[in-house]
């Protein structure tokens, strides 16, 4: 039987949406019919609003996508100021303001506490400025992910930015494939480095070169079903097909099709296309695919570039992720900037827009670390730019603590959180900062935080993953992580093995701390940490390192998860300010 | 007396009577059950997999982690709350829940 999504999607979705939306907006949050919020909320993911979490009702989080990451000159600002009016919640975040940003690891951008009475105003800024919320999330092609610097890179191998364009005109709005069972994630890359994570994505280009008729071409291979949620991380599967540049929008829409039709959408837990893979496996896959979906003959895989992948890759000496000055093909040079758990308050985002159009080009891309780019700097602003006082807060030279942190969105909105994530992170990178020695060489290490299962930090694929847990302490329940160790991406990636098991918040600086003494200790020579892990067995691992309390204190060990924000002075559920009307007053309770 | 009961958000919460009324992140008590060794469960929900009314109950099956002893699994049927005279109200989290087969049999 359809699950109940399926039911609502059947009656309304995708571009229709719209209409319905606008005319809620017009006439208030009370307007939507009570016993109709559950399908409605379901249904505007689509435009890119999540209703927030329980709590904070009748706000939403907002979510622009961004292929690419890429901001044209001139969308920073315009991203700047719909933040600054529009995204200001009844209390402050007291790490990032009142209103601030979010890059995400899907190069995207959210916004929080976005009303809808706002949605239409908010929307005709966005969209007359070039930028659309359309299929941020929802059942379809979500934002397209790639190499930040895709089109400006000496690294490149295929020019993947007119691909990855050419696909978002291609599927965003397009009626074929705009309900499919479930989350759609593409990546297209061109560069050597492997930074385009296609491996974690549902659908992944990556560079490769091919002889076809006596030529040779560059362009790409294809490999399907990766993805992170719910304890069952997939890496992608190489599905044995070239693609040329000028064929990615036909073999994407074959392959979405084929999700289209023969995805799971009775079971919304065994929807997405990794499932189907671990059921039909990559060879049925490509004979499903070039028999029912295809009009040409597919060629087989090319030969690819992972062997020179450093992206997250293990290694030490090149870091592959964008973060510093480097220079672009013609000439001009990109300034990648560490932005630590990809938050941004709002005066900082638009200093860095007047940087960029300053001294740059103005445009400013975003990376899958949660990082901001500016590019097209002339070698002679280079020194200035470096001087800018807003680059000692973001700065092009991180340390590794902090260029290594990610966090997801966690309780502070998140309905599927257990756990608070980001100024967590912002306080154990600035503990580790101050407190652990790395050990010599290693100037690359990488703390990726989720707050839940559905992994949306991507902790598997980190030198250290930490995942959502609780525990007792006392008898008491408080917030904890299960915490994996030597995971990452490049030619063979490989997800972490989870260690140790509900460390309670407080201790796991702690623990990074002995794990990393521990690894220093026995390390074999110049032995990077993944090889470390790699080369000990479970119990070897479990016995490496204990928790520890230190003086590191953490302000949310209580159940953040049962206030209605887990800030504020009085943040118990009965104190919510919420739902409210558009000028912020809350609506009483009618029962 | 029909009543709207769902999870939503990939089993984040429990919708009842079109309102947010059960969320993830919450330890349950578990006795008489099988999901782990302990006699007393100390389960971790991370998601709502199943949800059913069984008057006046309002019931789902979790999925989730013993604490005490790092079991992973999904749970039988227990109660998350009761439906009475047109009002939810939830069973404390904290008290310990009595669970109900798949089946439908008495678990014990
Ligand atoms: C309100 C906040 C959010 C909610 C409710 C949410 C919801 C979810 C859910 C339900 C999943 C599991 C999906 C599945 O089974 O396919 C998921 C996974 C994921 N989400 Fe989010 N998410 C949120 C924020 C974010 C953010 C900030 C990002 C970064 C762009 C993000 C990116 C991802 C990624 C990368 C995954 C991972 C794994 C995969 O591909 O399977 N999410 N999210
Ligand atoms: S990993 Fe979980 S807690 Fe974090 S944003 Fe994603 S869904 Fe929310
Ligand atoms: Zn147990």
């Amino acid at each position: 039987m359809p699950s109940k999504v399926e039911g609502w999607k059947d009656e309304v979705y995708g571009a229709e949406i719209r209409e319905r939306l606008f005319e809620f907006a017009e006439e208030g949050w009370e307007s939507i019919p009570e016993d109709e919020h559950d399908a409605w909320f379901e249904r505007f993911k689509w435009w890119g609003l999540y209703h927030q979490r329980d709590g904070q009702e009748s706000y939403f989080m907002m979510r622009i996508g961004t292929p690419n990451g890429v901001l044209k000159p001139g969308q920073l600002r315009t991203v700047a100021e719909v933040a600054d009016e529009y995204a200001r919640g009844p209390v402050d975040n007291p790490e990032f303001g009142g209103a601030y940003c979010d890059w995400t690891t899907r190069q995207s951008i959210q916004l929080h506490w976005i009303r809808i009475e706002d949605v239409p105003d908010i929307f005709e800024k966005l969209e007359s400025a070039g930028l659309s919320t359309i299929q941020a999330c929802g059942d379809s092609w979500r934002n397209i992910v790639g190499c930040p610097v895709a089109g400006k890179d000496t690294h490149e191998y295929v020019d993947a930015w007119p691909v990855a364009e050419e696909l978002h005109e291609e599927f965003k709005g397009n009626e074929l494939y705009e309900n499919l069972p479930r989350k759609w994630k593409v990546s297209v890359t061109g560069c050597d480095e492997g930074c385009g994570q296609g491996d974690i994505n549902d659908l992944a280009f990556e560079p490769a070169r091919k002889e076809l008729d006596g030529e040779q071409v560059r362009g790409f291979n294809v490999r399907v079903g990766g993805g992170l949620s719910r304890k069952e991380p997939r890496f992608a599967k190489d599905i044995d097909v070239f693609c040329r540049p000028e064929n990615a929008t036909d073999v994407s829409a074959g392959i979405s099709a084929l999700f289209r039709d023969h995805g799971d959408r009775d079971n919304r837990f065994n929807a997405r296309i990794k499932f189907l893979m671990d059921e039909w496996g990559p060879e049925k896959f490509r004979a499903v695919l070039q028999e029912e979906y295809m009009d040409y003959e597919l060629p087989t895989a090319g030969e690819d570039l992972r062997e020179d992948y450093t992206y997250n890759a293990g290694t030490q000496g090149e870091h592959g992720d964008h973060v510093g000055v480097h220079a672009q093909p013609d000439g001009n040079y990109y300034i990648g900037l560490d932005v630590l758990v990809g938050r941004m308050g709002v005066e900082d985002v638009y200093e860095l827009a007047d940087l960029a159009e300053e001294y740059g080009s103005g445009e400013v891309r975003l990376t899958q670390r949660q990082n901001a780019i500016v590019t097209d700097v002339p070698e002679e602003s280079l020194d200035a730019l470096l001087d800018e006082p807003l680059l000692e807060d973001y700065s092009p030279d991180p340390h590794p603590f902090m260029r290594g942190s990610i966090a997801c969105t966690g309780t502070e909105f998140c309905s599927l959180s257990i756990v608070e994530t980001k100024n967590r992170q912002v306080r154990y990178a600035r503990w580790l900062k101050d407190n652990v020695e790395l050990p010599a060489g290693v100037e690359d290490f990488h703390v990726h935080l989720s707050g839940c299962t559905a992994s949306c930090a991507q902790p598997q694929i980190a030198d250290v993953s930490l995942r959502g847990m609780k525990t007792r302490k006392d008898g008491e329940p408080v917030e904890a992580f299960d915490i994996g160790l030597g995971g990452g991406l490049g030619e063979d990636p490989h997800f972490a093995d989870w260690i140790a098991m509900r460390v309670a918040a407080d201790e796991v600086p702690g623990y990074i701390a002995n794990v990393l003494a521990a690894f220093e200790d026995e390390r074999e020579g110049e032995e990077s940490f993944r090889e470390f892990v790699a080369a000990r067995d479970e119990e070897a691992l479990e016995n490496l390192a204990e928790p520890a309390e230190t003086d590191y204190e953490d302000p949310f060990m209580h159940n953040t998860k049962m206030t209605w924000y887990p800030y504020a002075d009085e943040d118990g559920m009965d104190a919510k300010p919420t739902p409210a009307r558009a000028d912020g007053s809350r609506i009483p309770a009618d029962d | 007396m029909a009543i709207s009961v769902h999870q939503l958000d990939d089993g984040a919460w429990i919708s009842v009577d079109d309102a947010r009324r059960v969320s993830v992140g919450e330890l349950r008590r578990l006795a008489r059950h099988d999901f782990c060794g302990c006699a007393l469960a100390d389960v971790l929900v991370e998601g709502f997999v199943e949800v059913g009314v069984d008057p006046p109950d309002i019931e789902a099956r979790v999925a989730g982690q013993c604490i005490a002893c790092g079991e992973s699994g999904v749970t039988d049927w227990l109660a998350v709350g009761r439906w009475l005279d047109g009002e939810f109200y939830p069973v404390a989290p904290e008290s310990v829940h009595l669970l109900r087969r798949s089946d439908g049999s008495p678990t014990g």
